[in-house]
């Protein structure tokens, strides 16, 4: 048992850019966190904003399941626009 | 499939093992021995830099030696931060290497003498870590190349402002060439020593290897370090202390003379000029930092902003 929280930080290097995970921290609470973030994952560089969020509340698939949690991704074709034929010299489609 | 084949062979096709993904307890294990040593390296590499950091010779050496110190013990963190994604408990991590449990980088066991030594350690410390960490960027495992891919972009610095640190002493007066000679003397061959034992000797390499969390042997990383670092030497007029160093036309290597292995095992087991003062150095700062620990605990808790 870890006596501080762990928080996973996300970065986010530019405005507009999306926010991405960089590692993680160990803080007591969430105002440390952000510094703790700051200070050890943005010292150099363009930096826009910096999420933190508790380790234990990130929800994510399992390896396991992967195959079929993503399944219904991988077989409807007609979600895709080439699956579409248009007559021949039509265009802005 | 059974789970191991299955594993086996994610590694052969070049996938990278994330941290829910089943991994073989001995990949587990090793991996937390390594990374855990790497951190603890990067921790404890701050203390002999650190000590010249109020006797630095300009502002402007001040506020390098300042930044590359704070990057190091980011660079500890990162890879923390991955240790605990392997379900390692940082509270025992860090015990470990206060009670002298885990190893750490024995070049850090070696004093800072002069300032030319703060130079030489960029340029031959640092660059030996940028020529390791640069194959561990291509590690399997996706959290340790990850923090080694934002290590290797910040360390460039450390190793450049390191040689020109060397070139400004070297082209300097007498007595500055000499201090600069001097340190360059003292910190090779333990600098060669980084890249641990030879391949021969080194009886975790084959695994890592296979399990391509190395990507190559310390032998071929040695080698590759040295051709790298007599150019650089050359440049500068500073003479690298092997009488044996000859490049070989076959080969287009460098090569050089034979590393005293007993002085890296002793200093391995704790019997180097700094262990002592490294472990007691770093007890000393958890200690006074308890209080700092302590108050943001209370605080969290009072204020129910956990």
């Amino acid at each position: 048992m870890s006596s501080e929280n762990l928080w996973e930080v996300f970065v986010q290097s530019e405005d507009g850019a999306p926010h991405e995970h960089a590692g993680s921290v160990r803080a007591a609470d969430r105002e440390l966190a952000l510094q703790n973030a700051r200070d050890v994952y943005t010292r150099r560089g363009k930096v826009f904003s910096v999420w933190v969020v508790r380790a234990d509340e990130i929800v994510a698939t399992s390896p396991d399941e992967r195959d079929c949690f993503f399944d219904p991704s991988n077989d409807k074709i007609y979600r895709h626009p080439q699956f579409y034929k248009v007559p021949r010299g039509v265009k802005g489609l | 499939m059974d789970q191991n084949a299955e594993f086996e062979a994610r590694i052969a096709r070049g996938e990278t093992i994330e941290p829910k993904d089943w991994m073989p307890e001995d990949y587990k294990k090793q991996l937390i021995r390594m990374m855990s040593q790497h951190a603890h390296s990067e921790i404890v590499g701050m203390l002999p830099e650190g000590e010249w950091i109020t006797r630095a010779p300009s502002l402007r050496r001040k506020k390098i030696l300042l930044a590359k110190v704070q990057d190091e013990a980011g660079h500890g963190l990162y890879i923390y931060s991955g240790v605990e994604t392997l379900g390692a408990d940082r509270d025992s991590v860090t015990h470990d290497l206060l009670t002298g449990k885990a190893k750490y980088s024995s070049i850090f066991n070696y004093p800072t003498l002069t300032w030319a030594d703060i130079g030489v350690i960029g340029w031959f410390v640092d660059g030996a870590a940028i020529v390791n960490q640069t194959m561990l960027a291509k590690c399997s495992y996706g959290p340790y190349a990850r923090a080694m891919v934002r290590i290797c972009k910040e360390e460039n610095f450390h190793k450049k402002q390191g040689y020109e640190l060397v070139a400004g002493l070297a082209n300097g007066t007498k007595e500055q060439k000499e201090m600069a000679q001097d340190a360059v003397n003292r910190w090779w061959w333990p600098s060669l020593m980084m890249f641990g034992p030879s391949d021969k000797d080194s009886p975790n390499s084959p695994q890592l290897m296979k399990w391509k969390v190395k990507k190559e042997s310390n032998d071929t990383l040695r080698q590759r370090f040295v051709n790298l670092t007599i150019p650089q030497a050359n440049a500068i007029n500073l003479t690298i202390p092997d009488p044996d160093l000859k490049f070989n036309q076959e080969t287009g290597n460098w090569d050089f003379g034979e590393i005293d292995w007993t002085e890296f095992y002793e200093v391995l087991k704790g019997n180097g000029p700094c262990n002592k003062e490294r472990l007691e150095a770093r007890n000393k700062a958890f200690k006074n930092g308890e209080w700092v620990r302590e108050a943001a605990r209370v605080y969290a808790e009072k204020h129910n902003v956990q």
